[in-house]
């Protein structure tokens, strides 16, 4: 049905697509699968011809007989929407907020002049129905609805016209581990029983693994592997597909010395916003922590899962004294941290945060930044003496000792998170948090970022208090787990127990949703 | 750093045409004109006077271009003020965002807006009588929330920063998180936001001293010769043309200015379209 | 909705009250004498207390205020000191022209911006584009008084269209209106050209949103993502600039009234400030600051009506 074939694609001369080759059969799911930047949305934008201003193409792209990447606007409009739909990443923006959905749905009907006003109405209702929203009446608007409904909004409005291929980039990125479960079962359905195909791209391999009838898989504007699913993951002939596996399920070696000393205890621990206010009055308070209670110990590390608005957040603001409580306690180092956090404390626990250039001031140079924990310690190093204690931790984060004059935009996410690192070293803290630390890079990346912890963790004795929604992550690097649901620890317990034999139906459910790599060593031997 | 946007070049020139002739004009001036000479009224524009003379017989140019100082002190004190105390409050209600203080700070922003800046300066001046110095106030105090309002849209984003986390963590409160993170990185809005504050001082001057709340004589500004211009409009229609031509093109040049200094120092503009 | 108009409401009513008392404590109780000021140099102490006592200056602050305000609510606003009138039947016979002046200028300003903005918008980059954002960075830079003077040179006085000033009352509406023509669009071009410059801002903005790529995949033409999405989130801002355009049209009536000698409040405001008459300046001031509050509420109304996240609740 689809066929790209030796597909070139340059931005104002820059090159972002090299030859890409790709069919998709009628009733087929191909997953194209790639990291940051390697051309896998833009191959999809060139299908739809909503490429950039800018965009030159050579090759072609046929849907049945028809070039699309020489299709005249006009032609190309009355074919998106009809033949080709298309969903986004981001739920929460991707519909009009002054809008119904039920409008936003029939649009499409109307739009393409298929459907007289009423009757897409009547259609909208159904499409919505389709993908399951019958609770949900057509005059909400965007706001009133979650982000993983407003996905299915999104969804109906492109499955309206039943199109032939619906393209979905990367869906369910933004969502939560349930959630996308979810969506992703709609789109198997609507594949399985509509019979429309479905390009479905991502960076996440276990997505694919178990979606997907054929893979492709990407590397900068390339496709270097693709074939039936089975194979591509058994065999992984390409270096680049079989260091990209490797890399999703690395588990770093860890050598561990959990020593039986609490570092940081938590009771009770409570954090309640004040209500929103109307008028004059105030909305009840939200509770958005509830009598958390656990003990960090030394050299252990500590996974806290649980997915968005759970308060893992809010608690994390709370364990850096960031802000108030109100009740339980938190002691650190054996002292209690509240009502204000003691400036000696605060040397002993720091922080790597989870977007790699949102954590540096721009204006800032390397050595000021690494530095700037310094703030902490009565007799902070200066001169000479400070640039080596910078020097020594870039070492230790396996930067060279030179990259502390230049400024965060000159390294690449991975380095920034070093960088990161090495600000939270500085001042030789005993707890490190890592809040989300690798949630924001790629797979190959983050594999490298946790080989460096597990080695810190070695070399200084570390405590880690590993926050994250990734449940992989937190199995590859952590000795015990914390799973949080509505502001509350539901389960606790050491990570192989909690993962292998889940005791709360929350956990459960959460470990279910969560898209698992096979386990191909089994499978090969 | 790339080619500078053509806008910030034309604009820097014209502003900076008339910020010279201001300059100038302290030291030395074609003809002096604080005499009159009613015998050289009203000229048309000759080798001595390359402008021409008013009805006074004072030199045009010479009057344009002391006038450019009138203009040029008036919105740079105004500005200043406007700097020097919105910007802080500004500033302050972003690092307690949602606090009585921040409350307090905003709602007082919307009052002043709720002044058109005019009636700020007719009210001073109908009470404490026309001068520059209330011109500059009245334009002065419309600033403040300008600023005020930009500082607090500017660092609100800022403040969700993880940069802005890593300094609290570092034990930095948020007077010096203000000053040594937020500060440097909104400064490139305020500098484009004080060229265009500028401009709309050197209108609104223009303006006051036109109706006569501004500067009063014999200090000479471009408004007053305007008005005064007024009642020869009929006859002598230059005579309003050329004080309008000024104020016209160092508006322009200030603008130009602004825009291309928001052009070159907008990172996302820079890097062009992703 | 109804909570969040009442919530806008009670704000204003206080941005009310307080600019009651800033313009009030202004006028009558910083130190200086009013009836000195208004007097003259040349005011025997006999005739000084006599202005007070009719001024109203012998009571506190307090209770001259709250009968100044009770005096407003109920449209007394005081005797002017030099016409010897009550201030209200002033301003009846001079809002009938500052009034149809602003809506005029209003108007005409959002009929030329809003084409010209989505114009500009829409053919991004081009000559069209181009030349518009020239234009516009000229119309802002004309001071519109200025502006108003060659509008009478041209128009009255080279080519006769216009008479250069006067307004003939409202008897023969043919007449009145063209008497505010050209003050109006002295006043309204300055602000086009902002307005217009706004629009194509917030249309370019709300161009770069996810839901115009949603848009497009559907099989939208660029045109019609414009129209049928962008436009009206694109409106959310421009209004703003409307609401604040009306309180730089106020200021700016005050001027171009005397520009085409139209008697208007702003007319009023200055006669009152050149014969000292404190009572005329204090009440229309007050009245302007209402206006403009009273505006700013429509512009409220107007957000809650465009955006359906502020009705919730």
């Amino acid at each position: 049905m689809i066929a790209i074939r030796d597909l070139s694609l340059s931005i104002h001369g820059t090159p972002i697509l090299r030859g890409v080759s790709l069919d998709i059969a009628p009733g087929e799911i191909l997953g194209l699968v790639g990291e940051s930047g390697s051309g896998k949305s833009m191959t999809a934008l060139a299908l739809m011809g909503l490429l950039p201003q800018g965009a030159r193409t050579t090759g072609t792209a046929l849907l049945d007989e028809t070039d699309l990447l020489t299709l005249p606007e006009a032609a190309l409009c009355k074919l998106r929407g009809n033949d080709i739909g298309m969903i986004f990443q981001e739920p929460m923006t991707a519909l009009n907020p002054l809008q119904t959905i039920g409008a936003q749905v029939a649009e499409t009907l109307v739009i393409h002049g298929r459907a007289t006003r009423a009757e897409a109405q009547r259609i909208a209702r159904d499409r919505l129905d389709r993908v399951g929203l019958s609770a949900i009446p057509l005059d909400r608007y965007p706001h009133e609805l979650s982000g993983g409904q407003r996905q299915r909004v999104c969804i109906a409005a492109a499955i309206a016209l039943n199109p032939r291929l619906l393209i979905a980039d990367e869906p369910t990125t933004a969502l939560d581990v349930t959630t996308q479960a979810q969506i992703l079962d709609l789109l198997k359905s609507l594949v399985a029983e509509d019979g429309l195909s479905l390009l479905l791209i991502t960076h996440d391999l276990a997505v694919v693994a178990d979606m997907a009838d054929r893979i492709a898989v990407m590397q900068t504007g390339a496709i270097v592997e693709s074939g039936s699913t089975a194979q591509v993951l058994a065999q992984r002939r390409h270096p680049y597909t079989a260091a990209l596996f490797a890399a999703s399920a690395h588990t770093p070696s860890r050598r561990v010395h959990r020593a039986d000393e609490p570092l940081m205890v938590v009771e009770d621990l409570h954090r309640i916003y004040p209500g929103a206010r109307t008028l004059l009055r105030r909305g009840p308070p939200v509770a958005a922590v509830r009598g958390v209670g656990f003990t960090l110990h030394r050299g252990e590390s500590l996974g806290l899962v649980g997915e968005s608005g759970c308060g893992k957040s809010t608690l994390t603001r709370a364990l850096l004294g960031l802000d108030p409580v109100q009740g339980g306690d938190i002691r650190i180092f054996g002292r209690s941290i509240l009502p204000k956090m003691p400036d000696s404390t605060r040397a002993g626990i720091q922080v790597v945060f989870q977007d790699p250039y949102g954590s540096f001031d721009p204006r800032w140079r390397v050595d000021q930044i690494i530095s700037e924990p310094f703030h902490l310690l009565p007799d902070a190093p200066r001169g000479a003496d400070r640039r080596a204690r910078v020097a020594e931790a870039l070492r230790a984060v396996h930067l060279a000792p030179e990259d502390m004059d230049k400024y965060p935009h000159e390294f690449s996410g991975g380095q920034r998170q070093r960088i990161a690192i090495a600000r939270a070293l500085i001042t030789q803290p005993r707890i490190l948090v890592l809040d989300e630390a690798v949630s924001a890079l790629d797979v190959s990346v983050r594999a490298r970022i946790l080989d460096l912890l597990a080695e810190l963790q070695g070399a200084f004795g570390l405590s880690y208090l590993f926050i994250s929604h990734d449940l992989t992550v937190v199995r590859a690097i952590t000795d015990r787990v914390l799973v949080m649901q509505a502001g509350e620890i539901v389960e606790q317990g050491p990570t192989a127990d909690v993962f292998d034999r889940p005791s709360h139906p929350y956990t459960q459910h959460l470990l279910k949703a969560a898209p698992r790599l096979p386990d191909m060593t089994e499978r090969l031997a | 750093m790339t080619r500078l946007p053509p806008a910030l070049i034309l604009g820097a020139a014209l502003s900076g045409l008339f910020l010279a002739a201001a300059l100038v004009s302290l030291l030395w001036v074609p003809h002096a004109i604080d005499g009159v000479a009613i015998a050289n009224r009203l000229q048309p524009p000759s080798a001595t006077h390359l402008l021409g003379t008013d009805q006074l017989g004072r030199d045009i140019l010479s009057m344009l271009m002391v006038g450019a100082q009138t203009s040029i002190a008036v919105a740079i004190l105004a500005v200043g003020i406007g700097v020097a105390l919105g910007v802080p409050l500004g500033l302050a209600a972003a690092a307690n965002r949602g606090s009585w203080l921040d409350e307090i700070i905003m709602r007082g922003n919307d009052l002043i807006f709720a002044f058109p800046s005019l009636v700020i300066a007719i009210l001073i001046t109908a009470r404490y009588g026309p001068s520059a110095t209330n011109a500059i106030l009245a334009i002065g105090i419309f600033n403040i929330p300008v600023f005020a309002r930009v500082a607090r849209g500017a660092a609100l984003p800022i403040w969700t920063r993880d940069f802005i986390r890593a300094a609290q963590t570092a034990g930095k409160g948020r007077i010096r998180i203000s000053a040594e993170h937020v500060l440097p990185n909104i400064a490139n809005l305020l500098i484009v936001q004080a060229t265009i504050q500028f401009s709309l001082g050197i209108l609104a001057e223009a303006a006051l001293s036109y109706v006569g709340l501004g500067a009063q004589p014999p200090t000479p500004s471009w408004g007053r010769m305007l008005s005064e211009a007024q009642t020869m409009i009929y006859t002598h229609p230059m005579l309003a043309v050329l004080p309008g031509l000024a104020i016209v093109m160092t508006v322009l040049g200030l603008n130009l200015m602004g825009d291309g200094l928001r052009d070159a120092l907008d990172p996302r503009l820079r890097r062009g379209r992703a | 909705m109804a909570r969040y108009l009442l919530t806008r409401a009670l704000s204003l009513g206080l941005s009310l009250i307080v600019a009651s008392v800033v313009i009030f404590a202004l006028i009558e109780v910083i130190p200086g004498d009013p009836a000195s000021y208004m007097m003259g140099l040349n005011a025997t102490p006999e005739n000084l207390a006599a202005l007070r006592a009719e001024l109203g200056l012998t009571g506190s602050p307090v209770t001259r205020y709250i009968d100044w305000v009770g005096g407003m609510l109920t449209g007394d606003f005081g005797t002017s000191y030099t016409y010897r009138v009550p201030v209200a039947d002033l301003v009846a016979d001079r809002i009938g022209v500052s009034l149809p002046l602003a809506i005029y200028a209003l108007t005409l300003s959002t009929l030329i911006a809003f084409p010209v903005g989505i114009i500009a918008a829409s053919r991004r980059g081009t000559w069209a584009d181009h030349g518009i954002m020239g234009a516009t960075q000229l119309g802002i830079a004309i001071p519109n008084f200025w502006f108003a003077m060659l509008l009478v040179l041209l128009f009255a006085v080279t080519l006769r269209w216009f008479s250069a000033g006067g307004f003939p009352g409202w008897s023969d509406p043919t007449a009145a209106i063209k008497a505010l023509t050209l003050p109006a669009i002295a006043l309204a071009l300055p602000q086009a050209s902002i307005l217009a410059r706004v629009m194509r801002s917030a249309l370019l903005d709300t161009l770069d949103h996810d839901y115009i790529r949603t848009a497009r995949a559907k099989g939208l033409t660029r045109g019609q993502a414009i129209r049928r999405h962008a436009l009206r989130n694109a409106l959310i801002p421009v209004l703003t600039i409307i609401g604040l355009q009306f309180s730089f049209l106020i200021a700016g009536a005050i001027i171009i009234e005397n520009v085409f000698f139209l008697p208007g409040l702003g007319r009023l405001i200055f006669q009152g400030i050149t014969q000292r008459d404190l009572i005329v300046v204090e009440s229309v001031t007050m009245l302007l600051v209402f206006a403009v509050i009273l505006v700013t509420f429509l512009v409220d109304l107007a957000y809650a009506l465009v955006d359906p996240r502020l009705r919730r609740g």
